[in-house]
């Protein structure tokens, strides 16, 4: 990213120093407010950020708006239900609303991929996709990849030759796009394990491996990311039944015994706690990374606000 | 690893070589000992980035061992404090780590290797406001170069270096920069 970007579209924008910095920014700004009282820091006095979410979020929003406020911005949160967007205004329209306000970056979450990217087009300042439809979901990567460093690699570095099995519904996850973009800029290895009806046509020529079977790829893995099965985006029958997905492609206890000793397990959230994750698993003090991906979350989101908006306008 | 900040370039001068540097950050030791460690013996040292940290060290170094107190020492990034952030690119930032204890109810002596406009030190006065309250806050200085521009002045200074504001002033230290030198550059440097 740094100072040549105005906006954060895509996780495969960023280039390895680019993504390092981000990783390093979050892990100084993290430590800047650990311990203290006073959780605020002043470089966004008097800059506007604009949350614009199109579809519901809980820990997204939050996190994007906790981040703008550390760092001292003012914070307008915006949600297309109760707005001018029910009774018919187009988002085009809305985002040159909000510019004419002042805003100086618009983070945006829509249902639509590609939102993201039509925004940054219409206006000036920045724009951050905070997940755009099934297509991507940078800051969800960079917290993700955040948390693998600091508990795999001592909070520095990329992540070179770290191994990542990435399970479930890939089809319909920007978590996992955005994942496996970022991690493969920072060297680290990739492999998606679905069910061939929940990968995409084109996998291919994502920089990952691919699997069917779960129980093979889990012993050589240091890292398990389980995404959620996105049942709002399901319009057919992509596995016979929640039962027989649990057992074919869900983490249970079982099968977290296969994973090396210092492996870790990861979960975007909401999780279906059952379905590809079992509670056991989601609770492990070990080796759950769950709450630690949502407060790695506001000091990434912390970053990418001061690395954009931190300096001079242009 | 030698660095390019060691060699001076057109139109550098070389004021303070690692002999000089060493003998100022003892002396500084001797009178933080003789000035403040007896009367308040719960100090605390923060370095300011990049240089100031390891001048802190040092003279925590050189006070233990001149049988002064165990020091403990901090540094503190004032990046995010600046007035001047919205006039450049935005700007990487450095480590802030608060020295063991804390800084609430205690003597603070800021560190860093040059004094010039102030307004690093402004920042640093802010960080630390965010940080805690601190019982009485110094400032020491390997070099004051002078041209201030804001009502700040240094309690312990190790070398009073008269320039002229387009000089630039360049501390390089062993730590960051393979070797201790002063160096002064006629044309406006990388800083």
């Amino acid at each position: 990213m740094s100072a040549r970007a105005r906006h954060l579209l895509s996780a495969g924008d960023l280039d390895r120093t680019g993504a390092v910095e981000i990783l390093d920014t979050a892990e100084r700004l993290d430590h800047a407010l650990a311990g203290r009282e006073v959780k605020k820091l002043p470089p966004l006095r008097g800059r506007t950020v604009v949350n614009l979410f199109y579809e519901d979020s809980t820990r997204t929003r939050t996190s994007f708006e906790l981040a703008a406020k550390r760092l001292s911005a003012d914070v307008v949160n915006f949600s297309a239900k109760g707005s001018s967007v029910s009774k018919g205004e187009s988002l085009k329209d809305t985002a040159l609303t909000l510019e004419a306000m002042g805003a100086d970056a618009v983070v945006i979450r829509h249902s639509y991929s590609g939102a993201a990217h039509r925004l940054a087009e219409w206006v000036h300042g920045s724009v951050i996709n905070a997940g755009d439809g099934t297509h991507e979901h940078p800051t969800q990567a960079l917290l993700d990849a955040f948390t693998m460093r600091r508990r795999l690699r001592g909070g520095e570095g990329d992540l070179a030759g770290l191994r990542v099995a990435i399970v479930g519904d890939v089809l319909h996850s920007r978590v996992a796009r955005s994942n496996v973009l970022l991690l493969a800029t920072l060297g680290a290895q990739v492999i998606l394990v679905a069910p061939p009806t929940l990968l995409p046509v084109g996998v291919d020529a994502w920089p990952a491996a691919t699997s069917f079977d779960l129980d093979s790829a889990l012993p050589g893995s240091d890292v398990v990311m389980m995404l959620r099965v996105q049942r709002e985006r399901m319009s057919a029958g992509y596995f016979p039944s929640a039962r027989e997905y649990a057992r074919r492609y869900g983490l249970d206890a079982r099968r977290m015994a296969m994973l090396g000793d210092d492996a870790i397990v990861m979960h975007p959230g909401p999780m279906n706690r059952g379905m590809e994750i079992a509670a056991e698993v989601a609770d492990d003090p070990k080796r759950s990374t769950i709450v630690e991906q949502v407060t790695n979350g506001v000091s990434v989101r912390m970053a990418v606000l001061y690395l954009l908006l931190g300096g001079a306008d242009e | 690893m030698p660095s390019a900040a060691l060699t001076p370039h057109d139109g550098a001068t070389s004021v303070l070589d690692a002999h000089d540097v060493g003998r100022i950050v003892d002396r500084m030791a001797h009178q933080i000992i003789e000035r403040t460690a007896k009367a308040d013996p719960g100090f605390v040292l923060l370095g300011v980035p990049t240089r100031g940290v390891p001048l802190a060290r040092r003279l925590a170094a050189r006070i233990a061992a001149f049988d002064g107190p165990a020091v403990p020492v901090g540094s503190l990034d004032t990046t995010l404090y600046r007035d001047d952030l919205r006039l450049r690119g935005v700007r990487p930032l450095a480590e802030t780590v608060e020295p063991p204890g804390g800084i609430t109810d205690r003597l603070v002596i800021l560190v860093d290797d040059v004094l010039f406009s102030g307004r690093t030190i402004r920042a640093a006065l802010d960080a630390i406001r965010d940080l805690g309250r601190p019982r009485a806050v110094q400032l020491a200085v390997l070099v004051d170069r002078g041209h201030r521009q804001l009502p700040i002045r240094a309690d312990y200074v190790g070398k009073n270096l008269p320039t002229s504001v387009g000089q630039t002033v360049r501390v390089v230290l062993a730590e960051t920069d393979g070797a201790d030198a002063v160096f002064i550059d006629d044309k406006v440097g990388a800083r």
